[in-house]
């Protein structure tokens, strides 16, 4: 990232919305360091009790399946639909299933 | 993250096909999917003149911070513009994904190259307007920004949902603000309806041109980026604003303001389009010294933005 010497780097900013619940991506923010994007998504992103936890991490450090490889990445998925209670026929009769 | 990569082997018109299909389906297009140039280049125009929007719209209220009448108003302004510079990022950040960055940003509009919301180049010249700019400016936004939330644009509707939840509040204090000083003297009566003289004709013009002198807003539409037009949610705004403004006993300062029973709606007269004009071009009222002041809170805050860079980079030479 050529930016990085004039900005702060890019962060992407999780948050835990309350106990037992996954983190879940809110947006990003610039930071020096990691500690400053903590706080700064503090600020940014939970100005109202909308989080219990935060975890941010620099975005170049996140690999990601990209939308325009949809067909081969999921295809995997796709065809198993024997993966899916649904695919079971169970008769009317039978309780609790 | 790195940007649209595309499948290797699938041509042009397959990625304009595909992009045609999402929006076709009221689906969301998101950062990394390959989209027409012009799609990129519309959003980040516009995110990103909403976010300067959201920045440089905290100086007309920070103006008051330090004459607020009480702590408690003190507090709420204090949030409220807080809120403002949170909205400006969750801005640049959906602005970012389209693959620009906040600094680039930040230089065009220090440069005169990107725009903010004309509004903004009004003066403050009352604590009424506050209250006013709570009540009718974030009314107007939050017109406008409601539909923003189902934009085609993933990162940019994400955004606008959390704006809106907050622009909630300031809406609420502002009219509160008012609606107390309607109950206190003839003095501050008559400083309420002042400012709302003032703020009402530009809060109409924050839709933007008549949908006849708006070029871009059919592209805008087809593309789903736009939910409205600007005359649809202007009328919308006033029908919302009559019955606020006779509960608050205060007059609204258009002699043609009538309801109308065969539209259903109210009829209303036409802001100076021309005054309009002046603000887009930068020869609002406020203007130079809006700028002047964003231009100063950069460059003194660069020591800071310095000094962060090189304490970072000596924990890093620490810590290796």
């Amino acid at each position: 990232m050529s930016t990085v010497e004039k900005e702060w780097p890019l962060y992407e900013v999780f948050v835990r919305g309350k106990r037992g619940l996954n983190h879940v991506h809110v947006g990003s923010l610039h930071a020096a360091d990691d500690r400053m994007a903590l706080l700064h998504a503090r600020d940014v992103y939970t100005r109202r009790n909308e989080g219990v936890s935060i975890w941010v991490v620099r975005a170049d450090a996140i690999a990601a399946s990209s939308p325009d490889e949809k067909d081969p990445m999921f295809a995997p998925s796709g065809d198993k639909v024997y993966r899916h209670p649904t695919f079971y026929d169970i008769p009317d009769n039978v309780p609790h299933m | 993250m790195t940007l649209t990569e595309t499948a290797p082997g699938a041509s042009e018109a397959d990625l304009e096909r595909q992009f045609e299909a999402t929006i076709a389906r009221h689906d969301r297009i998101e950062p990394r999917d390959w989209m027409p140039e012009g799609y990129r280049r519309t959003l980040v125009r516009q995110i990103a003149q909403h976010a300067h929007s959201e920045i440089i719209g905290m100086q007309p209220e920070g103006n008051w911070i330090t004459r607020a009448p009480s702590l408690r108003r003190k507090a709420i302004l204090l949030a409220k513009v807080q809120d403002e510079a949170g909205h400006g990022l969750y801005l640049y950040s959906a602005a970012e994904t389209l693959g620009v960055s906040r600094l680039e940003l930040t230089e065009l509009l220090l440069a005169g190259r990107q725009k903010y919301s004309s509004i903004f180049n009004y003066p403050t010249l009352s604590y009424a307007d506050v209250g006013t700019i709570g009540w009718l400016v974030d009314g107007a936004a939050i017109c406008n920004q409601v539909p923003l939330c189902r934009t085609s644009y993933g990162p940019y509707g994400r955004a606008m949902i959390r704006v809106c939840k907050e622009e909630s509040f300031h809406q609420r204090q502002g009219y509160e603000l008012l609606a107390t000083m309607m109950r206190g003297t003839d003095e501050q009566r008559a400083m309420v309806q002042e400012s709302v003289n003032r703020f009402w004709w530009p809060a109409l013009m924050m839709f933007g041109p008549p949908d006849a002198d708006s070029p871009n807003t059919a592209q805008s539409m087809a593309w789903g980026i736009k939910r409205n037009t600007n005359d649809e949610l202007r009328q919308k705004f006033v029908d919302m604003s009559v019955p606020q403004a006779e509960a608050l006993g205060v007059t609204l300062p258009d002699p043609e303001l009538r309801w109308n029973e065969e539209r259903g709606h109210h009829d209303f007269g036409q802001p100076d389009w021309e005054e309009f004009m002046e603000g887009v071009k930068g020869n609002g009222p406020c203007n130079a010294q809006r700028m002047a002041h964003r231009r100063r809170a950069h460059e003194e805050g660069a020591w800071v933005r310095e000094a962060a860079t090189a304490y970072a980079a000596k924990q890093r030479g620490a810590a290796s």
